[in-house]
C-alpha cells in the first residue's frame, strides 16, 4: 500500500505548495477549498488557484478532463499560489501525467492506486504503469488504495450507493493531507454538517472517510515527512477567506451603501465572470436589482437605462462580452452617465480559453469602441483588492459621470486569499452629481469646473426634463449638433474629463527600490507573481530592482513618468503580447523598455521572471 | 405605479423646443401629435415620463417630446427602457421604435421584452421600409417589393409583427393606421393604462420610399370596408354598411354578409381581447381581409416588477442582513492578533 518506509520528525516550514488533481467529477475544487480555508483559520497566509477544464464533465479519466486546485500556504506573506509543488495529490493517472512536471524533485506525490487500471492508464496515454516502470524514481511516491479504503470505511453506513461511496474518496485524501500538515478537521466536519443538513447519512459518510484518511496517515506512521507551517505574521484584525469575484461583488455592495444609491446589475452569464452575478442576485435584502438579460448587449443597455434613472449601474462580463457591449459603452460615454463595467479577462481571441487567465483585453478596454471614446480603466491586482477596486470603479463613475472599466482576470477572480474585512464605515465617501432644484439657467451639459462632470438629472425630477442620445450634442444644451467646431470641442472636453481623474487617484509607488538599475512594471492580476519574483531577486543579492505595479491605467497616475525615469532599464511583464508596454511607449519617449510576455493561459512562474531579470541586470 | 399629476397639461406642455425634421407629409407627425394629445389625458406627471428610442426615423421621436428621453443605439431601446423601469417603477416608460429597429437589429430584445412583461409601452412605427438609410427592404417588406437593396424585388418573406409579438407572449397588442389620430390617441391611453408591456403597431406611411403601401385599406374611401376595428366585447362587424362580419368556419375565420344565407349579427364572433389563449387573436392578426385594427389582445397578467418586488420583500423579511457589514462579518471569519 505504501512504498516509502522512512519516518521523519516534524519539520517546521515557511511555506508549502500543494496541488490536488483528479477527474473533473472527483471533487478536487472542494478538497482544495477546504484545505485552504482550514489553513487560513489556522493563521496561515494563503493563495489559491483553481485550474479546471471548460467541459463540465469531460470524459472520465481523460487528460483534458483533469481538474486541479493549487494552494500555497505560508507563515510569511504569500502573494501567489506558488510555482513548484511540494506535494501533489493525484487521484488518477491522467492527473499524474498532466501535473507531475510541476513537482519539485524529491518531493511527495500521493496517488490512488485503485485508479491506476489498464483502462485509465490508456486514457492517460501511458504505455506502462508509471508506478511500476521507475519513471517516478526521482519523487517520493505514496501509494494508497484510496478507493478500497474508502469503501471499507463506509461498509457500515446505510443508504449509500456505489457512486456516493466512490465520490467521497477525495475526503480520504484530504484527511491524509490534514494529518501531514497538522490541520484540525473541525472546520470541514462543520462544513459537512451545514451542507448535508437534511442528509445525515452523508454527514456520517464524509466524516468517516475524512477521519479514515487522517487516521490512516497517523496510525500507520507511514507518511515520509510530517510538516507544520506556523501561522503567518499578519496585521491584527478580523479576516475571512475571499475569492476575487466575491470581493468584486462585495465592493459594489459597499459602494452602493456608501453612496446611498441602489445597486443595479445587468448581466449575462459568461465564464469566468458569472460568479459576480451569482453573488449579487443573492442580495435582494440590500435592495440589489440584478437582471439577467437575453444577451450581453441587453445587459449593458439595461444598466445604462438604470443609470439614466439614477441607480448605481453595473454590468459584468468577460472579453467576448465586452466586445458585444462596445457600441453601448460608447453610448454611455457620450451621454456621460456613470456605469461600472467589470471585465474578468480570460484567454482570447474569440472564445479563446474561457477558463484560463490572460491580460489581453487591455487594448479592448481602452479603445474597443468606434470614434474617440475615452473611459476610465482601472485594474484590481489581488483577489482581496477586487473589493477596493470595485468600490473605486463605482466612486469614479459616479463622481466623474463616466463609464469605468474594471479589469480583473480569471486568475485573481477564481483565486482566494485572506481578506482583512473592511467595514463600509471605513470606506471613503462617494458624492454624486444628482440635482433636485431646478433653475432656469440649468443645462444638461453644463459642467463642474474641477471634474468636468455634468449633472445627473434623473427622471422624476421636475423641471429637468431633457433628452440625451448617441448623436453629437451641443456643448451646453445637449441638443443634437452637427456644428464642426462643437464636435471637436466636445471630443476634447470628453478626453479632458477623463484626464482630470488623475487629480483624484493615488500616485504610483514603487516597492523594493525607488531608483536603480531595473524597474519591473506590471498591472492588474500579475501583482502576486511579480511581487514575489522581485522580492526573491533582491534577496538573492541583486539590489536596486524596483517594482511598479499599476492599478490605474486610464488615466495613468500623474507621477508615472517621473517614477519610470528613475530607473536605467524597465521591463514590462504582461500575460499578453505586449499591450501595456505600448501604452507606456505611446505616452513616454525614449524609455529603455524591455518586455516579457506570456500567452499560455497561465500565470507567471517565479523562475521564468527571475531569468528575465538576470538578463537585464549584470 | 406613477403618481397622478395635479396640474392639467395641454399638448403644448409636451412639445420640446426642437424643430421637427421628418419629411413633410410623413405619418410620424400624426403619431407625435397623437402622443402629445394623449399624455395630458393619462394624468401622469410630465417629469415621470420617459421616452427611449433606438435608431431610425421613428427614433427621433424623443427629441420632440418635452419629457425625459434618450435617443439610444440601433435596436436596443427595449433593454434601456427595461433598466429605466426596473430602476424606478414609478416612471411611465415608452419605447419608440420602427420595423427595422425592433424586428431586424433589435429582434432579440423585442421578443424578450414582450416575454418578460415589464410595465412599459412600445410604439412601433411600421412602414415596411428603411427610411433613414434611404430605402432598403425591412423585415416587414413584402416579397417582390422593389427597394434600393432589392432592385429586382425582395426575396425575403416578411414578419407579421402581431404574429411575432403574440408568439413572444405579448399581453397587449394593438394595431392602427397612421392616418387616424383620434384612434391612435385612444389606444395610447389604453396602452398606458394597461399593466404590463403594451405594443402598438402603427401602420405608418413613408411618403418618400414606400408611399401608399397601406392605401388599399387605410384610404378613407375604402377603410371601413377593408378594415375591421376590434373592440373588446363587441361583435366582429365591419363595412360601410355595417353588414359584414367574421365567423369561425372550422379552423379559419370567414367573412360573411349579414342578411345573406340567414346570417344575423347574433351569428358573428364577439371579440375577446382579454382571453388568455391567443389562438383567436393570432388568427385576427394574420387576416389580410379585413385587416384587423384596434386592441387585439389585452390580457391582464402579473408583471415582472410585481414578481421581483414580492421576492425582494420576502427575502428582506427573512434575512438577517440589513447592512453590507452584516454580510461581510458573518459566517466564517477569524481573528488575527
Amino acid at each position: 500500500m505504501v512504498t516509502d518506509k522512512k519516518i521523519k520528525p516534524i519539520e517546521v516550514l515557511e511555506g508549502v505548495v500543494i496541488r490536488f488533481v483528479g477527474d473533473s467529477g472527483d471533487g478536487m475544487q472542494l478538497t482544495g477549498t477546504q484545505f485552504s480555508d482550514t489553513s487560513a483559520m489556522f493563521g496561515n497566509d494563503i493563495s489559491t488557484f483553481p485550474n479546471y477544464p471548460a467541459e463540465i464533465r469531460a470524459p472520465k479519466g481523460s487528460l483534458y478532463g483533469v481538474s486541479g486546485f493549487q494552494v500555497h500556504i505560508g507563515s510569511l506573506e504569500v502573494s501567489t499560489p506558488g510555482d513548484d509543488l511540494d506535494l501533489l495529490v493525484a487521484m488518477n493517472p491522467a492527473g499524474l501525467k498532466t501535473n507531475l512536471y510541476a513537482l519539485k524533485p524529491g518531493h511527495t506525490v500521493i496517488v490512488d492506486t485503485d485508479s491506476f487500471t489498464k483502462k485509465n492508464l490508456e486514457k492517460a496515454q501511458y504505455d506502462a504503469n508509471p508506478l511500476e516502470d521507475g519513471s517516478l524514481d526521482n519523487f517520493r511516491v505514496i501509494e494508497v488504495s484510496m478507493t478500497s479504503l474508502t469503501k471499507e470505511a463506509l461498509k457500515d453506513v446505510d443508504g449509500l450507493d456505489n457512486k456516493s461511496i466512490t465520490r467521497s474518496k477525495n475526503m480520504f485524501a484530504l484527511g491524509m493531507v490534514y494529518w501531514m500538515y497538522h490541520r484540525e478537521k473541525d472546520h470541514t466536519i462543520e462544513f459537512f454538517n451545514k451542507k448535508f443538513k437534511t442528509k445525515p447519512h452523508l454527514i456520517e459518510a464524509n466524516t468517516k472517510v475524512l477521519n479514515a484518511g487522517y487516521f490512516f496517515a497517523e496510525t500507520l506512521e507511514l507518511i515520509p515527512n510530517s510538516y507544520t507551517i506556523s501561522p503567518a505574521k499578519m496585521d491584527a484584525g478580523t479576516y475571512r477567506i475571499i475569492g476575487g469575484n466575491t470581493a468584486t461583488a462585495w465592493g459594489l455592495l459597499a459602494a452602493a451603501e456608501k453612496s446611498g444609491l441602489e445597486l443595479y446589475l445587468g448581466s449575462y452569464p459568461i465564464t469566468p465572470a458569472t460568479d459576480i452575478l451569482h453573488e449579487l442576485v443573492k442580495h435582494k435584502h440590500f435592495g440589489v436589482k440584478a437582471f439577467q438579460a437575453e444577451d450581453e448587449i441587453a445587459a449593458i443597455c439595461s444598466s445604462i437605462g438604470a443609470s439614466f434613472a439614477g441607480d448605481l449601474a453595473v454590468t459584468t462580463t468577460s472579453g467576448p462580452g465586452l466586445a458585444l457591449k462596445g457600441e453601448a459603452l460608447g453610448l454611455a460615454m457620450i451621454i456621460e452617465l456613470p456605469l461600472v463595467v467589470v471585465n474578468v479577462q480570460r484567454g482570447g481571441p474569440s472564445t479563446g480559453l474561457p477558463t484560463k487567465t490572460e491580460q489581453s483585453d487591455l487594448m479592448q478596454a481602452m479603445y474597443g469602441r468606434n470614434g474617440e471614446s475615452p473611459v476610465v480603466v482601472i485594474a484590481a491586482s489581488t483577489p482581496a483588492n477586487c473589493f477596493n477596486y470595485a468600490f473605486e470603479a463605482a466612486k469614479l463613475a459616479v463622481e466623474h459621470m463616466t463609464p469605468v472599466v474594471l479589469l480583473t482576470d480569471g486568475y485573481i477572480a477564481n483565486g482566494s486569499a485572506p481578506w482583512k474585512i473592511l467595514s463600509v464605515k471605513d470606506m471613503p465617501e462617494i458624492k454624486n452629481n444628482k440635482v433636485t432644484k431646478f433653475s432656469e439657467d440649468w443645462h444638461p451639459y453644463t459642467r463642474h469646473e474641477e471634474t468636468l462632470a455634468r449633472d445627473w438629472a434623473i427622471p422624476g425630477t421636475p423641471g429637468f426634463e431633457h433628452r440625451v442620445g448617441g448623436l453629437e450634442k451641443d456643448a451646453i444644451s445637449g441638443n443634437v449638433s452637427y456644428v464642426p467646431e462643437n464636435h471637436e470641442a466636445m471630443t476634447m472636453v470628453r478626453a479632458e474629463k477623463i484626464k482630470k481623474v488623475q487629480n483624484y487617484i493615488p500616485e504610483l509607488k514603487t516597492e523594493f527600490a525607488e531608483e536603480g538599475d531595473l524597474l519591473v512594471v506590471g498591472w492588474g492580476g500579475t501583482y502576486g507573481s511579480l511581487h514575489s519574483a522581485v522580492k526573491q531577486f533582491n534577496e538573492e543579492g541583486y539590489k536596486n530592482v524596483g517594482l511598479a505595479h499599476f492599478n490605474y491605467i486610464n488615466p495613468l497616475p500623474k507621477n508615472t513618468e517621473e517614477v519610470l525615469r528613475k530607473f536605467k532599464k524597465i521591463i514590462v511583464c504582461e500575460l499578453n503580447n505586449g499591450q501595456f508596454v505600448n501604452i507606456l511607449k505611446m505616452n513616454f519617449d525614449e524609455l529603455d523598455v524591455y518586455q516579457h510576455n506570456k500567452i499560455q493561459g497561465l500565470p507567471f512562474a517565479n523562475g521564468e521572471l527571475i531569468e528575465q531579470f538576470k538578463q537585464l541586470v549584470k | 405605479m406613477e403618481t397622478t399629476a395635479e396640474k392639467k397639461y395641454t399638448f403644448k406642455d409636451f412639445q420640446s423646443d426642437q424643430e421637427v425634421r421628418w419629411c413633410p407629409g410623413c405619418d410620424d407627425y400624426v403619431i407625435l401629435r397623437s402622443m402629445q394629445k394623449a399624455l395630458p389625458e393619462m394624468g401622469v406627471k410630465k417629469e415621470d415620463v420617459v421616452f427611449i428610442s433606438g435608431i431610425g426615423c421613428s427614433s427621433r421621436f424623443p427629441y420632440y417630446m418635452n419629457t425625459y428621453g434618450m435617443h439610444s443605439i440601433h435596436g436596443r431601446a427595449p433593454g434601456i427602457a427595461s433598466g429605466v423601469k426596473l430602476a424606478n417603477p414609478d416612471l411611465s416608460v415608452w419605447v419608440v421604435t420602427g420595423d427595422g429597429d425592433s424586428m431586424a437589429i433589435g429582434g432579440n430584445h423585442f421578443i424578450h421584452v414582450l416575454r418578460r412583461n415589464i410595465d412599459l409601452n412600445i410604439v412601433m412605427f411600421n412602414n415596411e421600409i428603411y427610411g433613414l438609410t434611404k430605402g432598403q427592404f425591412s423585415p416587414t417588406s413584402l416579397i417582390g417589393q422593389k427597394t434600393k437593396s432589392s432592385p429586382y424585388g425582395n426575396t425575403q418573406p416578411p414578419f407579421t409583427p402581431g404574429e411575432l409579438a403574440l408568439g413572444a407572449k405579448a399581453r397587449f397588442f394593438a394595431r392602427i393606421g397612421g392616418n387616424v389620430p383620434k384612434d391612435i390617441t385612444k389606444i395610447l391611453i389604453e396602452a398606458h393604462k394597461f399593466k404590463g408591456t403594451s405594443l402598438l403597431e402603427v401602420l405608418q406611411n413613408c411618403v418618400i420610399f414606400n408611399d401608399g403601401c397601406y392605401t388599399n385599406f387605410t384610404d378613407k374611401a375604402v377603410k371601413e370596408d377593408k378594415q375591421i376595428y376590434l373592440e373588446h366585447g363587441k361583435p366582429m362587424i365591419f363595412g360601410k354598411n355595417r353588414d359584414k362580419g367574421l365567423v369561425l368556419n372550422g379552423l379559419k375565420l370567414e367573412v360573411v354578409t349579414i342578411g345573406e344565407n340567414g346570417i344575423t349579427e347574433e351569428d358573428l364572433l364577439v371579440h375577446n381581447a382579454k382571453e388568455k389563449d391567443p389562438t383567436m387573436q393570432q388568427m385576427l392578426v394574420r387576416l389580410d381581409y379585413p385587416v384587423a385594427t384596434g386592441i387585439i389582445r389585452s390580457f391582464d397578467d402579473v408583471t415582472l416588477e410585481e414578481r421581483e418586488n414580492a421576492l425582494t420583500e420576502q427575502v428582506k423579511a427573512n434575512s438577517k442582513f440589513t447592512k453590507a457589514d452584516d454580510l461581510f462579518f458573518a459566517g466564517e471569519t477569524y481573528e488575527v492578533k
